[in-house]
């Protein structure tokens, strides 16, 4: 059944995506400058750069396609309607059938593609370099995401998201020990996926060290817009994924109005508080020589094949 | 007898107090290469090449090669004639000669006679048949003035076979940082081959030299590659001296002495932050900076200038420190050590950098003896060479004979060598600044030095990044008629392509930064 109060939840849902999402990257970096004992840059910045963005004019490499053009919507569209069906709030979503968990890896799928055939679409040599690497991560990446998500898929009984989060998020307090292994697999593949260090490094110059920056290095103006705005949502996506599955307390159930107010300030918390750990993570670690990536996600996929065998073994009586 | 019993070079010792030189003359190619093997089979290096036009002082033209060999260096010249002037091909001898005598051809017009004939500072600014450095090139307002820009074709080269592909990067890059063009042949991530192209920073220096008097000649040599103001002023000075047979006070030779080891720190402490950076540990960036931003204070409180440019002059130094000011110095000496050691023990433990700085980018001995390398590059892969310390047959110039630098080498020749040899030489320098200020003499900081019509000189300082030549040459007028200043990054660009060649293309960057080589320098 669609309530008044789901569709007003999912809307505010996806509203509070595109609000949050760049300032947690304003926070992330905030919190990255008071660790290294730097002066913090406004909390605000991402959306000053957004500003800056749409306001720039297009400069378009000369071999540029229309996939090239398209690729900033379709990838910016999944972000948005993966933040949608991501349980953040509210796990009263009337998006949600509309792709269940497995159908959200593969809606960050899409969106790599996209954005790896736009990279290699103009033909720099950067672009075909950043193009390739996001591939070797993606391929490794999404295989343990998904082995995380059958672990937990197989608690509830079902690979919706929301059915995920509710059983998880209002059963009497259980222990299960397979989440444990699924929660550190998920956060490797959170640093992968949204280019991070250890694996990747948001704030590099160097054009031959980059992977997600390349591909986006021929991008200008609101394309770069879309794409840095994308890559925000992505990072509260995973995040907002993360929470409702580890720590879904808070997470208002069905369509109970008062929950979801008092859900508000209890993500934003949250998030803080995966803001900073994120930023603390960053900060004492190296990036990693690229073929090192490997095994750092193949460590991921078999901690989430650990998990869904605790699950198996141990847990398959509960 | 200088190097071996059978060259018919005559060697004299060039006067003056700066590193030992001995000059000689070639009588025919056929010596001048003889000598270069000679040098190259007793262990010597190329320093440095250079070519002038002597045709109004009745020759022709002139080739200049310096040899660093175990007792000081050799500066061998050899005269050409006016007319289709060539001299005999070095690089079979010492490779770190092909981009010298390429260069020498494009500014005077004197070329060796081997196969690499491309250019390479003349990137289609001027004609080929236009060589700068001639006192006959027209002097137009405005270097090079009413010459096209020619489209300037480089023949790289081209690397084949199943899956093999170019990634040109530069010579504009994402950060912004000096210009120079990186061309990588790859197989995936694999670097098979990297050809670099210089010269983008090129600018003109050698030609504004020319008929500058002695005082504007400081001030320029002092801006060729500005993270090194320090060593280029202190060599151009020794060789105007050498030229003029003047000496500097000794508390100008400790004052020089203490510039030079104060821009050795600063540019380490900035490097070693630049690597941890570059390996994504901007942490190490951050702190490294706010100890580098604290020693350029004090620099620019003790010298008026954070960098100490124009400090160093011929025949002394224009600026003087008094007792608080070394005191000052000393108390900041103590504090960065402190902290300097802390982070060491942060980058020595870190697994994460670790992995990223041992074994990436490795030139062992062999190789660095090979391309001629100095400075801190060969002293990371072993090699002893350091114009500051003691060695057999080898004694440093004033005020370094007395001050006993201890060589610090490694002999790992990878990133982590040249991390740890930059630590080493900054507690080192830290020493040596303590023992400055206590062993500071009295007395004059300068002497006056009038040009020597017609002289010339060579002055040879261990610079940070390692040794920086000046040659100078007086005009009949006392102004300068050519002035060479040569970066060590000729000799280690070349090291980098090697570096690069067993590692992975996102390596790059880090063995890169690992040397952090002047473009401006080499650009001249």
């Amino acid at each position: 059944m669609i309530s008044i109060s789901g569709l007003l939840g999912q809307a505010f849902a996806i509203l509070l995506a595109l609000v949050l999402a760049p300032l947690l990257s304003g926070w992330v970096g905030q919190c990255r400058a008071w660790l290294q004992n730097r002066t913090a840059p406004p909390l605000l910045l991402p959306y000053y750069q957004l500003q800056k963005l749409f306001h720039k004019d297009v400069v378009l490499a000369h071999g540029a396609s229309s996939l090239f053009r398209a690729a900033p919507f379709v990838v910016f569209g999944c972000m948005v309607l993966a933040c949608a069906i991501i349980p953040s709030l509210s796990t009263d979503l009337p998006l949600a059938p509309a792709a269940d968990a497995i159908a959200l890896v593969g809606v960050f799928g899409l969106a790599r593609v996209f954005i790896s055939l736009a990279a290699m679409d103009v033909g720099t040599s950067f672009g075909s370099l950043g193009g390739r690497r996001e591939m070797l991560i993606g391929f490794l990446a999404e295989p343990a995401l998904l082995m995380v998500i059958f672990t937990l898929a197989m608690i509830a009984q079902s690979t919706s998201v929301a059915t995920i989060v509710e059983t998880l998020a209002h059963r009497e307090l259980v222990i299960y020990p397979s989440l444990a292994f699924a929660g550190v697999a998920f956060t490797f593949v959170s640093f992968a996926e949204n280019a991070r260090v250890p694996v990747d490094n948001p704030a590099t110059h160097l054009e031959l060290t980059m992977i997600h920056e390349a591909m986006i290095l021929e991008y200008s103006g609101r394309y770069l817009a879309l794409l840095e705005w994308a890559a925000s949502l992505k990072l509260y996506a995973y995040s907002c994924l993360g929470l409702a599955l580890f720590f879904p307390w808070g997470i208002a159930p069905g369509d109970d109005l008062l929950a979801l107010v008092a859900a508000i300030p209890l993500l934003v918390l949250k998030l803080a508080i995966g803001g900073a750990l994120l930023a603390g993570i960053e900060t004492i670690n190296a990036k990693v020589r690229i073929f090192r990536a490997p095994e750092f996600l193949g460590t991921a996929f078999m901690l989430a094949v650990l998990g869904l065998l605790v699950r198996l073994l141990l847990e398959s009586k509960v | 007898m200088f190097l071996c019993d059978d060259t018919a070079i005559e060697f004299t010792p060039q006067p003056g107090a700066g590193a030992p030189v001995w000059r000689g003359h070639a009588p025919s190619g056929d010596e001048l290469k003889d000598f270069a093997a000679a040098a190259h089979l007793a262990g010597g290096r190329l320093a440095a090449i250079w070519g002038s036009d002597e045709r109004q002082r009745g020759s022709g033209f002139r080739l200049h090669c310096v040899f660093g060999l175990d007792r000081g260096h050799a500066w061998v010249s050899f005269d050409l004639p006016a007319d289709e002037p060539s001299y005999p091909d070095l690089s079979g001898i010492f490779s770190a000669a092909n981009r010298m005598q390429r260069a020498t051809r494009d500014m005077v017009g004197i070329a060796a006679d081997g196969d690499d004939q491309r250019p390479w500072l003349r990137h289609g600014a001027w004609p080929a048949d236009w060589y700068p450095l001639r006192h006959d090139a027209v002097h137009a307002a405005g270097m090079g003035a009413g010459f096209d820009n020619l489209p300037s074709d480089y023949d790289f080269v081209q690397v084949g076979g199943e899956g093999a592909h170019e990634i040109p990067v530069g010579p504009i890059h994402a950060g912004i940082i000096e210009p120079g063009h990186f061309r990588f042949s790859v197989i995936g991530e694999r670097v098979l081959r990297l050809e670099q192209r210089l010269g983008y920073q090129h600018k003109g220096v050698e030609k504004l030299f020319i008929g500058a008097d002695m005082a504007h000649g400081a001030r320029l040599v002092g801006r060729v590659s500005g993270d090194s103001t320090c060593a280029y002023a202190w060599a151009y000075a020794d060789a105007v001296e050498a030229a003029c047979g003047v000496a500097a006070p000794p508390r100008a030779l400790m004052l020089r002495a203490l510039m030079l080891e104060r821009e050795r720190v600063a540019n380490h402490l900035g490097d070693l932050g630049a690597l941890g950076n570059d390996a994504a540990f901007a942490f190490g960036l951050t702190q490294f900076m706010r100890l580098k931003e604290d020693w350029l204070r004090l620099n620019h409180k003790l010298f008026g200038h954070r960098f100490m440019m124009d400090r160093i002059t011929p025949g002394g130094v224009a600026a003087d420190v008094d007792a608080p000011a070394l005191a000052a110095m000393v108390e900041q000496c103590g504090v960065i050590g402190g902290e300097v050691k802390k982070l060491r023990t942060l980058y020595d433990e870190h697994a994460g950098l670790q992995d990223r700085f041992v074994t990436t980018g490795v030139i062992d001995a062999a190789l660095a003896r090979e391309l001629s390398l100095t400075g801190m590059a060969a002293r990371a892969s072993g090699l002893l060479l350091d114009g500051r310390t003691h060695r057999q047959g080898y004694t440093p110039p004033p005020p370094y004979a007395t001050l006993g630098v201890r060589p610090v080498t490694d002999e790992r020749g990878d990133v982590a060598a040249r991390v740890a040899v930059r630590f080493d030489e900054i507690s080192e320098s830290l020493r040596l600044l303590r023992e400055i200020a206590v062993g500071m003499p009295s007395g004059d900081t300068r002497v006056a030095v009038a040009p020597v019509a017609g002289a010339s000189g060579l002055g040879v300082i261990e610079g940070w990044r390692g040794e920086v030549l000046v040659g100078v040459q007086f005009d009949k007028d006392g102004k300068l008629a050519r002035a060479h200043p040569h970066d060590p990054s000729w000799q280690i660009w070349p090291a980098l392509e090697h570096a690069v060649m067993k590692d992975i293309v996102p390596d790059f960057p880090l063995i890169n930064k690992s040397f952090n080589l002047s473009y401006s320098g080499a650009d001249l």
